[in-house]
């Protein structure tokens, strides 16, 4: 489960090394650091919070300082393209993307059941190598003569088990 | 067009597309609105004055509309407005996007788009309305749709 954890995480931040502007932007990125300090406000994504406390990227190259600066001007005079440069420098996942989630329930699934399937297997073997043999009274003939005493004595007779029992046809009803 | 089910909207009954009806919501029921709106307003007091769709409306236009309204206002005053059991009209999410304009924010006024449609949740005509509502603002200061950059698709 932390190896699927991992391998989603790795797969992530190798998406968007591609998706970013350049490898200094993702660089700039300011999760990407070991040590994250809390006594600052932080990026976050979070559907109920749709503009965060600061924008993803922070450390801006030379070319997205110039797109900030375009961005004071008239809008429709931005490409789509920079229109949604400016928007990923501000936020890392769009709420599409939030909203994904993962498949890696199948792979917590899978990895239940196989554990489930080993430990069956186990139990198994246990059973034949562990166990000893079952009490003689549990054998056929021993059921038998079990069940004729039963009889014999009329347990249950009203509703139970004697009262199953014709006792003329020497039967079971 | 508007959508289908709903009157044309006037300014002062319109449209509170909240996600469940309230108490209040009794009101709303003897106007004919389309089941999912109500009239909520954001807070129930056991006393006191409630107060009415208009004055919220207004007092949240009033403060995004503050000529020298700064970041930490709008993300603030914003985020707040999210998390209320409604999609705010389109003359606030208008004054926030002309609030955007003003801190040169393009990327707010985007993702605010996108947090009204998330936050219509199961109720896929407001999105299209408040589209609709918006779209001279939109074309007037060159915010583009969420669709229109194609990530509204993860």
């Amino acid at each position: 489960m932390l190896a699927s954890r991992a391998l989603v995480r790795g797969l992530q931040s190798g998406f968007w090394r591609r998706v970013s502007t350049s490898s200094a932007a993702w660089a700039a990125h300011t999760h990407d650091v070991d040590v994250v300090d809390c006594s600052v406000p932080q990026y976050n994504n979070r559907l109920d919070t749709p503009l965060p406390d600061v924008p993803f990227v922070r450390n801006l190259s030379a070319k997205q300082k110039k797109l900030k600066e375009k961005e004071k001007g008239s809008w429709t005079q931005l490409t789509k393209e920079e229109k949604l440069a400016l928007y990923r420098l501000t936020h890392e996942l769009s709420y599409a993307e939030m909203r994904q989630g993962s498949k890696e329930w199948m792979t917590v699934l899978g990895g239940v059941f196989i554990f489930l399937g080993f430990t069956g297997l186990l139990v198994w073997w246990q059973r034949v190598y562990v166990y000893g043999d079952v009490p003689h009274t549990l054998s056929q003939e021993s059921v038998a003569q079990q069940t004729q005493r039963m009889i014999d004595m009329r347990v249950n007779p009203v509703h139970g088990f004697s009262h199953k029992w014709d006792y003329e046809k020497k039967q079971w009803k | 067009c508007h959508p289908p089910g709903m009157r044309k909207p006037v300014s002062r009954t319109m449209f509170r597309a909240a996600l469940q009806l309230s108490v209040s919501g009794a009101r709303s029921l003897t106007r004919s609105r389309p089941q999912y709106t109500a009239s909520v307003a954001a807070r129930s007091y056991s006393h006191g004055k409630q107060e009415t769709d208009e004055e919220f409306d207004a007092r949240w236009v009033t403060y995004f509309s503050k000529p020298d309204i700064d970041a930490w206002e709008l993300r603030k005053g914003m985020n707040t407005l999210i998390g209320y059991d409604l999609v705010p009209e389109p003359k606030i999410l208008d004054a926030a996007l002309r609030a955007c304009r003003r801190l040169n924010d393009l990327a707010s006024a985007i993702r605010i788009l996108e947090a009204v449609k998330d936050k219509s949740g199961p109720h896929k005509e407001i999105y299209p309305y408040v589209l609709q509502e918006l779209q001279p603002t939109l074309n007037e200061l060159g915010i583009p749709t969420p669709e229109e950059l194609g990530i509204d698709k993860a």
